[in-house]
């Protein structure tokens, strides 16, 4: 099987700062692959990388085929490529029901974006209870069901969580990592960035561990969980 | 009381243009932290247009709606040519440039047209006055009033329930996030500066019929007093903006009807005293803007 995203030898610079340093991932199509490490290792610029939010400075982003190196943010959602973003940044001043119709902001399909909603307020009732509400004035966990949920309006193919249960009461943490597993059924490829390295290595497929902008180790979640790689990830050790 | 009462309807009059032009200053402020005070020269574009279609017997209906539609096209070209090269540049750049625009438009009105103020040929029913409620109120301010009502409620409409709209607030509290939906930067931006265009657009229209005239500098003045009424209400709220506008022109109006004679040189001082009392108390204005700490492009 072919990969559905590919990076080869990407780096990301901030100024003289180099975040990532020449990582190659590929992802296939209905895996959920895991990215981890501790924090300033690079996981968050390697998504924002992916969706132009951060600057690529070498190398070469391949989306189904389709070099998007160069392409801007706005033209990602169309293709089917998004992401949930760390610190979920809902828009706090809109309803919950405008943050999830800018979600489906570049759909064109009338039929597609009800399907959407009713697939959004199916995954999260709380969401269609509360749609009137303003984003801001909901709790964290739901922010993030937000966050999700408004992700999920553009039916992606390719699903980027950053952080997904950060700040969040363990409860929650189980039902966000519930709705992940019961993404990879309805066949949403999904690449996870998780501080809960337990929870993350038990629903992944694979795994990626990233120290210092690079890739010191990856292979499938099972040989993860059992090396000593990950614990030296993040102690520093070389 | 009668003073008072018919002082009052000047300053919902005047609040008003205040507030449309405040208004026009956040929208765009909101998006893309730019203070543009060439918004006076969309104002006096539209002031122009008023008079040649005067000159050419143009039916005023219509010459008002060139005259708007003028300010708007402005607005669009203004963001094209000289904004969208310098976007994302640094707050004092984007200002510098606003500078820049309103000189060079300000050269070209004295250069192509002419130095001194203009005579504007408007229907005589605007200098007529009605009276409601034992009030004389002048036609024009009332037309004021309502264009105001009508323009306040049809902004609300748009930013609340249109998707373009939903997608400038959005814009405004997020701008890397809203463009992840798939909202194009350009979009949203141009939008942001036609709707400061209508806005510029309609306030010169009532501006003018107060006044029958235009100048090259006609813009200058009322937008100086949005930019005060922008401030006081708290930059990048559009409520803010209004409320601004409208609490302005109230200090100004009263003011000038009730300061004792001996007083009226520091009429100005006095105005602006209370608006820096104002922002003593209340750093961010009256209604602050919730977004403001976002990040701008």
């Amino acid at each position: 099987m072919t990969s559905l995203i590919e990076l080869k030898s990407v780096s990301v610079s901030y100024d003289a700062v180099n975040a990532v340093r020449g990582i190659d991932l590929s992802i296939k199509d209905g895996e959920i692959v895991a990215l981890l490490g501790a924090n300033g290792a690079g996981k968050s610029s390697t998504l924002n990388a992916i969706v132009g939010l951060a600057p690529v400075s070498a190398g070469k982003i391949i989306f189904d085929g389709t070099d998007i190196t160069d392409f801007s943010s706005e033209t990602l959602a169309p293709l089917g490529l998004t992401l949930s973003p760390e610190g979920r940044r809902v828009f706090a001043t809109l309803s919950v029901e405008d943050n999830l119709m800018l979600g489906a902001y570049s759909v064109k399909d009338k039929a597609q974006i009800k399907a959407a909603y009713e697939r959004v307020y199916e995954l999260f009732p709380i969401l269609f209870e509360r749609k009137q509400q303003y984003g801001g004035t909901l709790s964290g966990g739901q922010q993030q069901m937000l966050a999700l949920g408004r992700a999920l309006m553009c039916s992606p193919r390719l699903l980027l969580l950053d952080e997904p249960s950060l700040g969040l009461a363990p409860i929650i943490v189980e039902q966000i990592f519930e709705l992940i597993a019961l993404l990879r059924q309805q066949g949403v490829t999904i690449i996870l960035v998780e501080q809960n390295v337990s929870m993350a290595l038990n629903i992944a497929d694979r795994g990626y561990v990233m120290a210092s902008g690079k890739i010191v180790a990856h292979g499938d979640a099972a040989s993860l969980s059992d090396s000593t790689t990950l614990e030296n990830a993040y102690l520093g050790a070389e | 009381m009668d003073l008072f009462l018919q002082q009052s309807a000047n300053a919902v009059a005047l609040g008003g243009i205040y507030a449309l032009l405040a208004l026009g200053l956040a929208v765009v402020f909101s998006i893309m932290g730019l203070i543009n005070f060439a918004h006076g020269e969309l104002m006096t574009i539209s002031g122009y247009v008023l008079m040649y279609c005067g000159i050419a017997a143009v039916p005023f209906p219509l010459a008002v709606i060139l005259a708007i539609g003028a300010a708007i096209l402005a607005a669009i070209a203004m963001e094209r040519i000289a904004f969208r090269p310098v976007r994302g540049s640094s707050g004092a750049t984007l200002l510098v440039t606003s500078f820049a625009i309103a000189m060079i438009l300000q050269m070209l009105f004295q250069n192509l047209i002419s130095a001194r103020s203009q005579p504007v040929l408007l229907p005589a029913i605007l200098s007529e006055s009605v009276t409601i409620f034992g009030l004389i109120i002048g036609v024009n301010k009332i037309a004021a009033i309502i264009s105001t009502i009508v323009m306040l409620i049809f902004l609300d409409w748009f930013m609340t329930k249109q998707k373009t709209g939903i997608a400038m607030r959005a814009a405004a509290e997020d701008f890397s996030i809203a463009r992840l939906m798939g909202i194009h930067a350009n979009t949203v931006i141009a939008g942001a500066f036609a709707l400061s265009g209508l806005l510029a657009g309609v306030a010169a229209v009532l501006w003018v019929s107060q006044r029958a005239s235009v100048d090259p500098l006609m813009g200058f003045t009322p937008v100086l007093k949005a930019f005060i009424a922008a401030i006081l209400g708290g930059l990048g709220s559009l409520k803010g903006a209004v409320a601004g506008g409208f609490l302005l022109a109230f200090i100004e109006v009263y003011l000038s009807a009730f300061l004792p004679h001996g007083m009226q040189e520091f009429r100005e001082p006095i105005g602006l005293a209370i608006v820096v009392l104002v922002l003593l108390f209340r750093p961010n204005g009256l209604l602050p803007a919730k977004t403001l700490a976002a990040e701008k492009v």
